[in-house]
């Protein structure tokens, strides 16, 4: 690429991280998107304590367009809708955040243990992660998603709280969704550590006695957090996606909780013949589209930034 | 003799498969007969449970269950009583196969060109034109999409029929609605694709002979730049025949789509697994396919 050229003159006087940063500025997208995801997550944090209505507040004011009362209408409730879009996407985004964040951890733990051990526990472990592959990542996350609500009901009656219920729902797509998606960190992971593992510092630590765990944990890992930031950006908008699309099955977040895929799902069950509320679905399905365009922009970015022998 | 291997792998690949999906929602508690009108009395109760074999442990179960599978019976389903999960598949698979192949065809007929053309003119109106157009379809999913096309070209123009399946008029807004993320990811491919090929020397060597541009972009250009759209292509069919369940909601298709999400709600045990197995099998063949197509189109790749 041209601009590589441009940097290989004063690449010697720079560090990685400020050649990875100086490539990121590079790519116009990935910098707009970057933009972009930071003024909607200010949006999404600030906008509702600003907007004077409640998410949940019902009122006689059903299905109006959007006015200067409501900005973007109101639902069939009568619930202002701009206030449930940024309530939505607060769930969407922690959601998509905590999920990548649970397949962060199996994934680099897996794949870490796998390529350090080597052999024959390599073997079962990435043989296992070959067997998940093959299954169908939805069709495994709406039979893990309905065994696990089974689960947790019984684990919650048992300890009789009534209110942790709407919040076990989020725990279920918490464990549910990271636990589909560590695959392919777990893949990354190994392969890098398995290169690493060989390299001459790592022989070093082993000629002065230190522990299995700690070469792994002090000296391996640290050497993958590039490659793993990398797929960690890219994990979250796939999260968030099948969050919104369980949601829509009614297999996720549960009334009066909304999340962007409950409201899309909530306005495409309005569509009829009589009258359009274009709205109930327009606003929260762009909303959506945009959040997602501008993670996965912003993770090719800081791939082609942080990776620069994938391109 | 390599495919053959790979074949045969597929065997326990399967049934490993069986077992977890067999075992995943044995775990979870309340049984396929909870959610009865009437509350059947015990002798009622212990007859089902007999009669679908739940009296017996988990590993015997799974072993006739394997039995039933050698002679290619899925077992009955414990939901719709009167039918087995073998004639409840073949009766809804079609129409899950007609749309996942009419929208593979609409992701690639429409994806491969619109990622040829905004290559071949890079930088022109036509690759900005083309490449946003592509971005759109990316950043839309399909449930987003899908309503969105109910509410303009059938509620508001009448060009199509709203719902339900059968006449070919009625198969233009799924289709839509799910090849278009696709065709978007396949155009993107393409173009990237092409766009490597077109910096290789070879393709100097071709303009350089004064071969003209369409010679080289159709016969030296394109078959190369094809290859990741192929590999691409397999997973992405699995999708399209997996990921179709929202689309044939929204639109009411009596698909398989429907059956996975209500009989894993319903624990309709053998169902589940069926279809489990069945969406493995797919994707698993259709990543076969793919290998060997890669190694027809790609000299350089070869599998021992």
């Amino acid at each position: 690429m041209n601009h590589a050229l441009a940097l290989d003159a004063d690449a010697r006087s720079q560090s990685p991280g400020q050649l990875a940063w100086l490539r990121f500025c590079k790519n116009r997208l990935a910098l707009v998107s970057g933009w972009t995801l930071l003024a909607l997550v200010l949006l999404i944090l600030i906008g509702p304590a600003l907007i004077a209505y409640e998410p949940n507040a019902l009122s006689e004011n059903q299905f109006a367009a959007p006015s200067a009362a409501h900005w973007l209408g109101t639902d069939d409730h009568g619930r202002d809708l701009l206030v449930r879009v940024l309530y939505g996407a607060r769930i969407s985004l922690l959601v998509g955040l905590v999920g990548a964040g649970v397949s962060l951890i199996i994934g680099v733990l897996w794949g870490a243990v796998a390529g350090y051990a080597g052999g024959r526990v390599d073997n079962a472990m990435m043989r296992t992660v070959d067997v998940l592959y093959s299954l169908p990542s939805i069709v495994f996350v709406i039979v893990l998603i309905t065994t696990l609500e089974a689960l947790f009901k019984n684990w919650l009656a048992g300890m009789g709280s009534t209110a942790l219920a709407s919040a076990s729902r989020l725990l279920l797509l918490f464990v549910g969704l990271g636990a589909v998606s560590w695959l392919t960190m777990a893949r990354i992971v190994r392969g890098q550590v398995l290169s690493l593992r060989k390299k001459a510092f790592i022989e070093a630590g082993h000629a002065l006695g230190i522990s299995n765990t700690r070469i792994l944990l002090r000296h391996i890992l640290p050497n993958v957090t590039g490659v793993v930031i990398v797929y960690l950006a890219l994990t979250i908008p796939s999260i968030i996606l099948y969050e919104s699309f369980l949601s829509y099955l009614g297999l996720g977040i549960q009334p009066p909780q909304a999340s962007l895929g409950s409201l899309i799902a909530a306005g495409a069950g309005q569509i009829n013949p009589i009258r359009i509320y274009w709205w109930m679905i327009v606003f929260p399905a762009g909303f959506l589209g945009l959040t997602l365009l501008a993670l996965n922009f912003f993770g090719d970015g800081l791939r082609d930034a942080l990776d620069p022998k994938s391109e | 003799m390599y495919y053959f291997k790979r074949i045969l792998a597929l065997v326990p690949l399967l049934l490993v498969i069986s077992l977890l999906a067999f075992v995943l929602v044995r775990v979870a508690p309340g049984g396929p007969f909870d959610k009865e009108r009437a509350p059947a009395s015990p002798e009622v109760e212990r007859a089902l449970k007999a009669k679908y074999r739940l009296d017996q442990p988990l590993w015997k179960q799974y072993v006739l269950y394997l039995g039933d599978l050698a002679r290619g019976d899925l077992g009955p389903s414990m939901k719709y009583r009167h039918h087995s999960v073998g004639d409840i598949i073949k009766q809804a698979l079609p129409a899950t196969l007609m749309l996942g192949c009419l929208s593979f065809g609409f992701a690639l007929g429409v994806g491969i060109p619109l990622g040829f053309a905004t290559a071949a003119r890079k930088g022109q109106w036509v690759d900005y034109g083309g490449s946003l157009l592509a971005l759109v379809g990316i950043c839309v999913p399909a449930f987003v999409i899908g309503p969105l096309l109910v509410m303009s070209f059938a509620i508001k123009l009448k060009w199509f029929p709203v719902a339900l399946w059968g006449s070919p008029l009625n198969a233009v807004l799924p289709t839509l609605a799910l090849g278009l993320f696709y065709s978007g990811r396949i155009a993107r491919l393409m173009r990237e694709g092409m766009l490597g090929v077109l910096g290789e020397p070879y393709i100097m060597t071709a303009r350089a002979k004064g071969l003209t541009e369409r010679v080289v972009l159709f016969k030296h250009a394109l078959r190369p730049a094809i290859l990741p759209v192929i590999s691409y292509a397999g997973p992405m069919l699995a999708d399209l025949l997996t990921g179709s369940f929202v689309i044939e909601n929204l639109f009411q298709i009596p698909g398989i789509g429907v059956f996975m999400v209500t009989s894993s709600q319903n624990k309709d045990y053998p169902m589940v697994v069926g279809l489990v197995l069945l969406y493995a099998l797919l994707l698993l063949v259709l990543n076969l396919a793919v290998d060997f197509l890669y190694s027809r189109l790609d000299p350089q790749v070869k599998y021992e």
